[in-house]
């Protein structure tokens, strides 16, 4: 490991202004970033922690919705009885990710924050527009079923890994930045961005932005919540296909819905095609399938990944289905 | 660059000076001699290097050993008492729950850690119902025990051992 200092942050604006100055980056539960580190993925000149700052606390908001700390365990996120009550899309998806042991690191800042799996990113040896803007892309033409269907681009088909992203997405939550030039709010669906021509910039942030909160909206009395992950085995692996959605029907007409994908593209994907198929509609099995194949239109599997897209399509199907039934 | 940390290990109060990029396993391994924390992926996937720190069950391998200065650890050499193994440890002997002991140490540690969050209600991602009561059923324990690799295979007694505690 290329060695770097180390700087405890004692408040937000002098995080913020250290990574301003510097090659930082900041250090909050460590295990993405301490094993990038390890691999020679990341190799900031200073470790800015900010462990120290008090941004753990989970707190309702007076609109009813709530605000989560930065550095809130995921474990701590997923026990919350607000979490467990009102947004059990988000204790699932906390839940079906990592293990019991990182889940008591890893933050929600942090899990926003971690880079993609895709095995040529974390080998230095291979070539990666990722890690290496212009050196090329392993995964197209080499081993690519993990990889994403939709969103990819000619320059990166990695995916985003968190599954709490996916279930933040679909519960329209916003992300609360402070950066050199002070505070601003971005919608956690804005956060991440499509590979594009670079594919080295995951989000819309820049070095000296540090995020403090993410707020959840509340939802209407009615509404209904689900994930549902698919992954090579029972427990601790990344999705192969992931599904959030956040549902109202009343009277057999869907009335409110959300709808977000993991495990397919480059961020969360917020499935908007197959929402305006399904808002409006009767709830039931036919409408489910053309909103599903409906977002799909788009999808372009690669060699190795094209079981992602039927994959897809009876995740969300049985999803919704489940979630019309009443069941969670 | 180097920093000093003081760090409480299973109930003795000890100070190293320790290069940034030392993880805390390395620290607890190297800096203090305390190899019953193993290092077996040290890539956070094995769960051999699993302590409780502050109480909590995490793996060592994934976190700088400068950030926890102050902090309370406690590794599988400091869960007995009185002279005696701790509940889980005397299971683990009684149910045959290890072959080759490399990952037992932590085993032992995440199982105390997840024993605790179990008592505390905490659902996981086979709980059916998320505001229940948790019942720790052989699936929860297996789920709950996911981050714990044993590759002689003796899953089937470390969930014997684990429920016997439970019970």
């Amino acid at each position: 490991m290329i060695p770097f200092d180390y700087h405890r942050a004692t408040d937000v604006a002098g995080a913020v202004a250290t990574a301003d100055a510097r090659e930082a980056v900041f250090l909050a539960g460590g295990t993405n970033l301490v094993d990038r580190m390890k691999l020679g993925v990341t190799s900031p000149d200073v470790v800015v922690d900010i462990g120290g700052l008090a941004l753990d606390g989970v707190e309702e908001l007076p609109d009813g919705g709530l605000r989560i700390g930065a550095t809130a365990r995921n474990s701590d996120l997923a026990a919350h009885p607000v979490v467990l009550r009102d947004y059990p899309v988000l204790a699932r998806a906390l839940l079906s990710g990592a293990s019991g042991q990182l889940r008591n690191l890893a933050t929600t800042g942090g899990n926003l924050l971690q880079r993609t799996r895709c095995s040529y990113f974390q080998d230095v040896s291979t070539p990666c527009n990722k890690r290496e803007p212009g050196t090329g892309c392993s995964a197209i033409g080499g081993y690519n079923r993990q990889h994403a269907v939709l969103g990819a681009s000619e320059q990166c088909v990695a995916t985003h890994p968190s599954d709490m992203a996916v279930a933040m997405a679909a519960l329209d939550a916003r992300v609360v930045v402070r950066g050199p030039a002070g505070e601003r709010v971005v919608p956690l669906v804005d956060l991440h961005r499509l590979p594009g021509d670079e594919p080295d910039r995951d989000t819309v942030l820049t070095r000296a932005d540090l995020i403090t909160a993410v707020d959840l909206p509340p939802l209407p009395d009615g509404t209904r919540s689900l994930y549902r992950k698919v992954r090579d085995r029972a427990s601790f692996a990344f999705a192969l296909v992931s599904v959030a959605v956040v549902l109202r029907v009343d009277g057999g007409v869907v009335r409110d819905v959300r709808v977000a994908l993991g495990g397919v593209a480059h961020k969360p994907w917020r499935a908007r095609r197959a929402e305006e198929v399904l808002l409006g509609s009767p709830a039931e099995e036919e409408v489910f399938r053309r909103a599903a194949d409906a977002e799909l239109a788009a999808a372009r599997p690669l060699p190795d990944n094209g079981f992602k897209v039927p994959l897809v399509r009876n995740t969300l199907v049985s999803a919704l289905r489940d979630l019309s039934l009443g069941e969670r | 660059m180097d920093g000093d940390v003081e760090l409480d290990v299973d109930g003795r109060s000890r100070t190293l000076r320790v290069d940034s990029r030392t993880t805390l396993l390395d620290a607890l391994r190297e800096g203090l001699g305390v190899t019953s924390v193993k290092k077996g992926c040290d890539h956070g996937q094995c769960g051999s290097c699993t302590v409780l720190l502050g109480g909590r069950r995490v793996v060592t391998c994934l976190t700088f050993a400068i950030a926890h200065d102050g902090a309370t650890v406690t590794t599988a050499e400091g869960l007995g008492a009185g002279g005696r193994p701790h509940p889980v440890q005397e299971a683990f002997v009684e149910r045959d729950a290890f072959q080759c002991g490399f990952c037992t140490p932590g085993q032992v540690c995440s199982a105390v850690g997840m024993l605790a969050e179990a008592r505390d209600g905490r659902p996981s991602a086979v709980t059916d119902d998320l505001t229940g009561p948790v019942e720790l059923s052989d699936d929860e324990v297996r789920e709950r025990m996911s981050g714990n690799l044993c590759r002689c295979g003796a899953y089937g007694n470390i969930v014997d051992a684990i429920q016997d505690v439970a019970r």
